[in-house]
């Protein structure tokens, strides 16, 4: 998340900070309720001016006429390679997606390295280049970037910083008070590939199972959503850290609807839903690298499904609920049988450091 | 995936709310506690309060291990941790469960070395990892993983592993559902007993509770259709006028339990002459102490524990509502000073804890349908 407000005003003459945790703790990194605290309650009403405005993956920024997006993000992932990815790819990767996300078409990113004295120059190289190839295979271009070496013991290993610029699509206006009842909710593949592969990976479980991080470029699919279905998307969102739970619950909140899914509907791997069923998890609060959430008018929704089937990589895109009025800012989550329950956002930190 | 979907089969699960509902007598009020967390939890997450009647009501038990460890006992196992080169290590479940100082995790971002590991042997295995710093183990659990730390503390005497210890908290289910029954403001149906705790234990230990009390208990599964089925299984003990021990979870319990474990945790543990448990008091017999022959591993007897007293804050009301007294949201701290981000007392830190489901599941929805409907 990029934590940016769109169309950026000047900062408040007396801003009001609110944010009253008295130290830091691992939570507010996590991407859940105390990530949003903290950034409403002292990034933007320092920094933004008002910390009244939606929160949004990218802000907009108006140049010389032309509107564009920008947003940034931090990769402190750990491991820093895992099945079917890598922190290199991940960077490129999830600015890219945070641009599309927000209607935008990824141009350029530049880089920030932090590298810890004594990382082995081999792993450092095996990331350049996954980057190289993350941008090429997305047909963008890093333009830029600046690197700071800390001492050993004072950053593990390597973290990066991508910054990403790109101009809005024609037609595409995602903004979560435009939602309305009755709005589809369409949701791009199986979830919780990502947060799980990193568990896994860490080699703390004495648990295995083949599965791969979901880290792509979502930009194709967001493109053919937009060219069959622009006029009726609403909404978009990549379910990175917090996952599905975490960006639909700010959604409801920044629309002040109640967002209803069937549990049924919702994708969710085997080895997924195992590890989830061991572990006490649940996959709707896993992280996610690949797939993004989408809100559309009823009467577009089946045009955007339609034309993410027919991309490569969408072809197990569904629909998974529907906006309505009650339960105003939750999301109620309901089973065939009748059983519902509300699902918040993620509270505290499953899985520290995903991505 | 198998042993699970069987389990959540929505056509199956319809039939068996009907079944309920033939069932039960509409006359009556039932009043069910299901001793387990677990079940809490899954009660909450598979929303079975929407398709049982109105007149069956699941009043939560105190099977969860973190919910009725007192304060002090936190605060002792982290005031040992905070020596130097002591790794604290604990289930995930402890991270968040306030001490007057703070959490665990609260110590971890102040520096304290504190990881959270998955079963007690992966602790031990810090131990061998980390030769020059001593793993002391948080243990917390009934009888479903007290053998694990049983088990644990045996290898690490075998192989001489003298930088491990274990933090005994370990605790017994029967007493405590003897102390819920005993309680003169208690007045149950029937139980739904516990899963976990039974795969280990078997199905003997509760005999008592329907030759003695006369309340038919059902030992049951977490799936969705383990409880409704338990719940059938009730309804049909009352309705025969019957009361028995009956074991719905036969694919995981066996009437003997399992013997192995049984016989790790009486090598390793043996009963303390009392307990404090939060909420319900001191209760003679009902915690585990580690035996004479494992010392060496017994955190209690390497350091000097301070034996921290914390009386919980008057206004939170979490004894009233482990014994199902009360429900969650008629305590006055709830969600309003006491919440799952900031809890006061433990029922809301644990997701098997009734306060923390209790808001997580059904809360928002209550305050929603109320707002639906203006009075």
């Amino acid at each position: 998340m990029a934590g940016l407000k769109p169309e950026a005003a000047p900062p408040d003459a007396a801003p009001r900070v609110r944010f009253r945790d008295p130290q830091i703790e691992m939570a507010h990194g996590a991407g859940g309720i105390a990530s949003r605290r903290l950034i409403e309650g002292l990034f933007a009403p320092l920094l933004f001016g008002s910390a009244n405005q939606p929160l949004g993956d990218s802000a907009a920024l108006k140049i010389a006429g032309a509107r564009l997006a920008i947003t940034t993000d931090c990769f402190v992932v750990k491991p820093l390679s895992f099945p079917g990815g890598s922190i290199g790819e991940l960077a490129v990767n999830g600015t890219l997606n945070d641009l599309a996300v927000s209607g935008a078409r990824p141009e350029s990113i530049v880089a920030t390295f932090v590298l810890e004295a004594g990382l082995p120059t081999e792993v450092l190289e095996a990331e350049v280049r996954a980057m190289a190839e993350a941008a090429r295979r997305a047909g963008i271009t890093i333009v830029g970037g600046d690197t700071k070496v800390v001492e050993h013991g004072q950053a593990d290993r390597m973290y990066i910083t991508t910054t990403g610029v790109g101009p809005f699509l024609e037609g595409v206006h995602v903004d979560p008070r435009t939602v309305r009842p009755a709005d589809q909710v369409l949701l791009s593949g199986p979830i919780g590939d990502h947060g799980i592969t990193i568990l896994l990976a860490r080699g703390e479980l004495d648990l295995e199972a083949d599965l791969r991080s979901d880290t792509r470029s979502i930009f194709p699919l967001v493109e053919a959503m937009a060219q069959a279905a622009a006029p009726g998307v609403r909404w978009m969102r990549d379910p990175t850290r917090g996952g599905v739970a975490t960006a639909l619950n700010e959604l409801a909140r920044d629309c002040r609807l109640g967002i209803h899914l069937s549990e049924e509907s919702i994708p969710v791997r085997d080895s997924v839903r195992g590890a989830c069923e061991l572990l006490g998890l649940d996959p709707l609060h896993i992280a996610n690298e690949g797939q993004f959430l989408a809100v559309v008018a009823p009467e577009y929704a089946e045009m955007a499904l339609n034309a993410l089937h027919q991309t490569d990589g969408g072809e197990e895109a569904v629909m998974i609920g529907e906006v309505h009025q009650q339960p105003a800012g939750s999301v109620l989550i309901t089973r065939e049988y009748g059983g519902s329950r509300i699902i918040d956002m993620l509270v505290g930190d499953p899985l520290p450091r995903i991505c | 995936m198998r042993f699970v979907d069987e389990f959540r089969d929505p056509e199956v699960v319809t039939r068996t709310a009907e079944e309920i509902r033939r069932l039960a007598d509409p006359g009556r009020h039932y009043r069910f506690m299901e001793v387990c967390g677990g079940h809490t939890h899954a009660i909450y997450r598979f929303g079975l309060k929407d398709i049982l009647p109105a007149n069956i009501e699941l009043i939560h038990g105190p099977g969860c291990p973190v919910c009725v460890l007192p304060m002090g006992r936190i605060d002792d196992g982290l005031i040992l941790a905070q020596q130097p080169d002591v790794i604290f290590a604990a289930f995930g479940d402890m991270m968040r469960v306030p001490g007057t100082q703070g959490s665990p995790l609260e110590h971890k971002a102040r520096g304290m070395d504190v990881r959270i590991v998955y079963s007690p042997s992966d602790a031990l295995k810090l131990a061998k990892t980390n030769p020059d710093k001593h793993v002391m183990f948080f243990a917390i659990g009934f009888e479903t993983t007290a053998p694990s730390s049983a088990l644990t503390l045996i290898r690490a005497k075998a192989e001489s592993i003298r930088n491990f210890s274990l933090f005994c908290n370990h605790v017994t289910i029967i007493p405590a559902i003897r102390a819920i029954l005993d309680s003169p403001d208690m007045r149950l149906d029937a139980f739904i007993g516990p899963g976990h705790v039974s795969t280990v234990i078997g199905c003997r230990p509760y005999e008592w509770i329907a030759q003695d009390e006369g309340k038919p208990i059902v030992i049951s599964g977490f799936e969705p259709l383990d409880i409704l089925q338990s719940i059938v299984m009730v309804l049909r003990q009352l309705q025969a006028g019957k009361a028995k021990v009956e074991n719905q979870y036969k694919r995981v319990v066996s009437w003997e339990g399992n013997r192995a474990a049984l016989r790790a945790m009486a090598e390793v543990f043996q009963l303390r002459p009392y307990f404090e448990w939060r909420g319900l008091g001191f209760i003679s017999q009902s915690a585990l102490r580690i035996r004479d022959n494992y010392a060496e591993c017994d955190s209690e007897r390497r350091f000097s524990v301070p034996g921290v007293r914390v009386t919980d804050p008057k206004a939170a009301q979490c004894g009233e509502v482990l014994k199902g007294v009360l429900k969650p949201a008629q305590c006055k701290l709830f969600g309003r000073e006491c919440t799952p981000e900031h809890p006061v007392g433990a029922l809301m830190v644990s997701s098997e804890g009734s306060c923390a489901a209790y808001y997580n599941y059904e809360h928002r929805k209550a305050m929603a349908t109320s707002l639906a409907w203006p009075a």
